[in-house]
């Protein structure tokens, strides 16, 4: 399957590969590659795969799209072509597909020793493959918690971690789980959920929003985005 | 013996497709009262992956359930339920083995499949380990947090060398080379471990969608948040394989000690623990 790095800076933030016939690229929240950066249109782009091939097509963008430096507004991508929107850069990797192969075969395969032609070439120098890298940070802004009562009123916690555990085990505690597409907070044990401006959680994650105030084992700590 | 193990144990269970297959090969199954837990992370064209990971956890989990009730019964103390369940494990394997094999050879659709195997059984404060392949076992003991199993897989073989060093492994494009599986040649041998267990301990059974996808520190904090909250460790495990790609089926059994769990030792020490 194809699919696009985005990087920015030189920093891979994330892989994305072109499940969908049709991904649309922008900055608003229903784009299926959403890029929260205000240099992007709410609709800025979209690539559409058919077989191998893909297309990109710039959705009339403010400030347009380019591709290897040229501005583009159809555009057929081979691969390891560059496309850019604003300070982002996507890089279109095409993966050539064997005949017959199906990419819903299951990853692991039986490698049988006895004859070993193979082993002199797969145990050379390792091929870093991007794909099997797994996506680091993405594009979602930093975000903080800080302390409002208690005896650590003022401190703050930076939520740098895939997870951060709050409250008192045994008393309270939830977890805020840094994902791809925001912050969630999930309530993990105690008897009472916690509240997020005055109002109850249920078991369910919720989406955390910038200065939400959470109240948690007697404790109230305001959540929000740096930027 | 049985009996002894009613409440002991606390188990989620969760399989997830991930973000990029269509179809699901893994296959999981777990019994807290019998102490079992099975995964088996198949292979192979169209849906036979699927055929060959199914019948490794249905043939297991029947011939263990029946071997372990029966064990129970005869068990005159926990050392010949431990070596009964141990030798069932090992058998209902090979049975396992032999029906995917001959399936294989009997159908040319389901040719070449064949599945990756990890499973427990909880015995007389004990566990008995099995695995084929490259899904594992881990634990987390207090704050140390260790693979139990050693995959059988070219990659393994390559850092046990020392050819490959275990950082660059990460990148290796032949990850997912396993040397031994259940079902591809008429014999198969399970490695077979005993370890003790403690009240407290957490285990891990899952399939290389998670641990590809998830590093081990991140791993270790979820199980950690699993004292408190054993199914939200489970979804959270899922979840965080698929929001960093979720590349291929991701599944888990994530098994939590709550006290001990010792074989009745016959009738005499019975009679001897009542007066006590």
């Amino acid at each position: 399957m194809a699919k696009l790095i985005l990087s920015m800076d030189g920093l891979v933030l994330k892989e994305i590969p072109l499940l969908k016939e049709r991904m649309s690229i922008g900055r608003k929240a229903h784009n299926d590659i959403q890029i929260d950066n205000m240099a992007i249109s709410g609709e800025h782009a979209a690539v559409v795969t058919i077989l191998s091939d893909s297309f990109l097509e710039d959705l009339n963008s403010t400030n347009g799209t380019l591709v290897n430096g040229q501005s583009v507004k159809k555009h057929f991508l081979k691969d390891g072509d560059v496309i850019e929107l604003g300070k982002y850069k996507m890089k279109y990797l095409a993966v050539p597909v064997a005949p017959g192969e199906s990419s819903d075969y299951d990853k692991s395969m039986m490698f049988q020793s006895g004859p070993l032609p193979d082993v002199a070439r797969l145990g050379g120098p390792m091929a870093a493959a991007v794909e099997s890298v797994p996506a680091p940070a993405s594009v979602l802004p930093a975000a903080a918690i800080q302390l409002l009562t208690g005896s650590n009123a003022g401190r703050e916690l930076q939520l740098t971690k895939t997870l951060t555990t709050l409250g008192k085990p045994g008393v309270q505690v939830a977890v805020i789980a840094r994902r791809p597409h925001g912050y969630f907070l999930t309530h993990v044990e105690g008897n009472r959920f916690p509240l997020v401006n005055g109002r109850s959680l249920d078991a369910q994650a919720h989406c955390l929003q910038d200065h939400d105030v959470i109240e948690l084992a007697g404790v109230k700590m305001e959540f929000f985005l740096k930027s | 013996m049985a009996n002894s193990l009613l409440g002991a144990l606390e188990i989620a269970i969760r399989t997830d497709p991930g973000q990029v297959r269509g179809q699901n090969e893994d296959s999981v199954f777990a019994d807290a009262d019998h102490g079992m837990a099975i995964l088996a992370d198949g292979m192979g064209g169209y849906n036979a992956g699927e055929v060959a990971s199914s019948m490794a956890t249905k043939i297991l989990a029947s011939g263990l359930e029946d071997a372990l009730q029966s064990a129970t019964a005869d068990a005159a103390d926990g050392q010949t339920g431990l070596l009964c369940a141990q030798r069932s494990l090992v058998e209902h394997i090979a049975e396992a083995n032999a029906a995917i094999y001959r399936a294989a050879e009997e159908q040319s659709r389901f040719g070449g499949m064949g599945t990756t195997l990890v499973a427990t059984v909880f015995c007389d404060n004990q566990l008995i380990v099995a695995h084929i392949g490259d899904s594992r076992l881990y634990r987390l003991r207090g704050e140390e947090f260790v693979a139990l199993t050693h995959d059988h897989s070219l990659l393994q073989e390559q850092i046990d060398s020392g050819e490959i060093s275990r950082e660059d492994a990460r990148y290796s494009v032949n990850r997912n080379l396993v040397t031994r599986a259940v079902g591809i040649d008429p014999q198969v041998e399970a490695e077979v471990h005993v370890h003790p267990v403690r009240p407290g301990d957490v285990y891990l059974l899952c399939s290389d969608g998670l641990y590809d996808m998830v590093d081990d520190a991140d791993m270790q904090h979820v199980l950690e948040m699993s004292a408190a909250n054993l199914e939200l460790a489970a979804t959270q495990l899922i979840q965080m394989a698929n929001d960093n790609g979720g590349d291929d089926n991701i599944s888990v059994v994530v098994v939590k000690v709550l006290h001990e769990f010792p074989a009745s030792r016959g009738r005499w020490s019975k009679l001897w623990s009542w007066f006590r």
